[in-house]
């Protein structure tokens, strides 16, 4: 059943404005102040925003469909309170409480002012009904996506926080990957390096997966499109920290590792990294020998180990 | 008719591609670099696109074309200053340019051209 | 307002932008057009590019295998979500076998080439109606997450 009704409901704003808010305010005031967080003026202000937007979109046409741009402004409107609800740590009822609130001052109104009009009285009964119910999960489902974004921000920083590149040498960079790693956050991860690969003129970085329990399909298409992109951009990558059973998966994936160097341990992809941008590398593996590095004539030693 | 300007460093050839190339232009460039090849016995060729924040199959496709008729030519292309947001898109368009050799940009293209003895 | 191949359909938030491909130019002018638009909407600079390569793609099709059409560009918005919307369509012969179309990569060097599949792969949502003799619609869409 189409919704009609329009300039009527934006004239019935009009005329009781005062009121509205006085009803709507007592229930939402009770709401706000559990929370401590909107002030009452605020909360006025909120409403008499909402409320003008409201009565503009009503009084656009006859027929009230919430979808239509006329309506734009008050589903901004709503977004950005839902959102910032969602922020304050509003629970979605209450959210959505905003709009639904409105909706007993209304009909009460609507009593009065239509009285003995039973087939008009219907028409916007159903008309405020199903456009509030609309309003309402429209918050709800902002405030859901809000809330999702509030944790996918808490998840990058967590991100950024726990896989770091580091520069190891002029020119190589290191990405040590740990714990498991699903899709969205591999990309993230691989953004950066490449990211960084630019910021410091990195001819090298090594990827390095001993802190990766598991590598599924995508992972491992996602570790080759970032050393592919790498290549394009002219840098190199080696995969390092490769662990049996990964390997194995690797394999068993059917995942072609053939244009990528790949080495057991970060340390062995260092000295070939070092070799690559032509540092040559001597010394003794062994508990007392220290790790040269030569460049030029000198010998420059390392710490050992 | 507009052309990118080609310069001649000795035995390279240096272009730096600073607009958005419709189609006819990239093929345009492509005719001149291996006109230019030819005529001043060019050994290497550096094609800096760090300006371009975006590179289509279609350019991709001109820029191995030109790399893969240069090496016919006897002469080494170089590919430089690819930005990482285009490197992607390439990747995911499944275009690998696995003829062409790249690098970070125009100093570490010219340092590898030399390093194989090209110019 | 355009029905879209999705669950909620996607609201536009102001009338399109209608650009012409019927020329080489406007293809350019068209890659232009979509970044300003992908960066007004907030997107990230990886998914601009994505998106305006996209775009390129399509629009190419449009022009030599559709014989040229127009680009319709809607701003979008779904459950406070803001999103770019682009429609290709031309008049052209349409194609045989979308499928197909959409599994060949243009490195499959065939006659065709068209590079759905990869165009596919940088959008977020894609569709697409065609048929021989009925032209051809694309449409393609991109989210800023968040």
């Amino acid at each position: 059943m189409e919704m009609v009704g329009g300039t009527r409901l934006a004239q019935l704003f009009t005329s009781n404005q005062e009121q509205l808010l006085t009803e709507w305010f007592a229930q939402q005031h009770a709401i706000a102040s559990r929370r401590g967080l909107v002030g009452e003026a605020e909360l006025r202000n909120q409403f008499t925003q909402f409320v003008s937007l409201l009565m503009a979109a009503l009084a656009s046409s006859e027929r009230v469909d919430f979808r239509t741009p006329a309506w734009q402004d008050v589903r901004a409107f709503l977004s950005e309170m839902s959102a910032q609800r969602a922020r304050q740590g509003f629970t979605p009822v209450e959210t959505a409480m905003f709009v639904f609130s409105l909706k007993q001052p209304l009909f009460t109104r609507l009593r009065d002012s239509l009285g003995n009009d039973a087939a008009t009285l219907a028409d916007l009964t159903w008309t405020i009904s199903t456009l509030f119910d609309e309003l309402g999960l429209f918050t709800t489902e902002v405030f859901q996506t809000s809330r999702e974004q509030v944790i996918v921000r808490q998840q990058q920083e967590l991100l950024e926080l726990s896989t770091p590149v580091v520069q190891l040498w002029d020119g190589i960079l290191a990405l040590p990957l740990i714990g498991t790693l699903d899709s969205a956050r591999t990309q993230v991860v691989m953004e950066n390096l490449l990211q960084k690969i630019v910021e410091t003129g990195a001819a090298i970085a090594i990827i390095d997966i001993t802190g990766v329990p598991t590598v599924d399909t995508l992972v491992a298409q996602h570790l080759l499109k970032t050393v592919a992109a790498a290549r394009l951009m002219g840098a190199d990558c080696i995969i390092s920290g490769i662990r049996p059973q990964i390997a194995q998966t690797i394999v068993h994936l059917g995942v072609n590792l053939s244009n990528v160097t790949t080495k057991a341990t970060l340390a062995a992809a260092f000295i070939v990294a070092l070799q690559r941008t032509g540092k040559s590398v001597t010394g003794a593996y062994g508990q007392d020998a220290g790790r040269a590095v030569r460049s030029g004539d000198g010998l420059d030693s390392l710490q050992p180990e | 008719m507009e052309r990118i300007p080609i310069l001649r460093m000795g035995k390279l050839l240096l272009v730096t591609i600073q607009v958005d190339m419709h189609d006819r232009l990239a093929l345009t460039l492509q005719d001149d670099l291996t006109s230019r090849i030819v005529k001043d016995g060019a050994r290497g060729v550096l094609i800096d696109i760090s300006s371009l924040d975006v590179v289509d199959s279609f350019i991709g496709r001109m820029i191995g074309n030109t790399a893969a008729m240069a090496r016919v030519l006897d002469a080494e292309t170089v590919v430089v200053g690819m930005q990482p947001s285009v490197a992607i898109t390439l990747v995911e368009l499944g275009l690998t340019l696995s003829g062409v050799r790249t690098a970070l940009d125009v100093e570490k293209g010219m340092a590898l051209l030399a390093r194989n003895g090209t110019v | 307002m355009t029905i879209f191949n999705s669950t909620a359909a996607p609201t536009s938030t102001s009338p399109p932008d209608t650009l012409p491909i019927r020329s080489d130019e406007q293809i350019v002018r068209l890659r232009q057009f979509v970044r300003e638009k992908a960066v007004a909407q907030g997107l990230s600079l990886i998914d601009q590019t994505k998106f305006v390569t996209a775009a390129s793609e399509l629009a190419r099709n449009t022009l030599i295998y559709g014989g040229g059409g127009d680009v319709h560009c809607y701003l979008v918005e779904r459950n406070g979500r803001r999103g770019l919307t682009l429609e290709f369509v031309d008049n052209g012969p349409g194609i045989p076998d979308i499928q197909r179309a959409l599994s060949d990569g243009f490195t499959s060097g065939s006659g065709l080439g068209l590079g759905l599949g990869g165009a596919k792969r940088l959008c977020d949502e894609f569709d697409i109606r065609s048929a021989p003799g009925e032209g051809t619609h694309v449409s393609i869409t991109k989210w800023k997450p968040f």
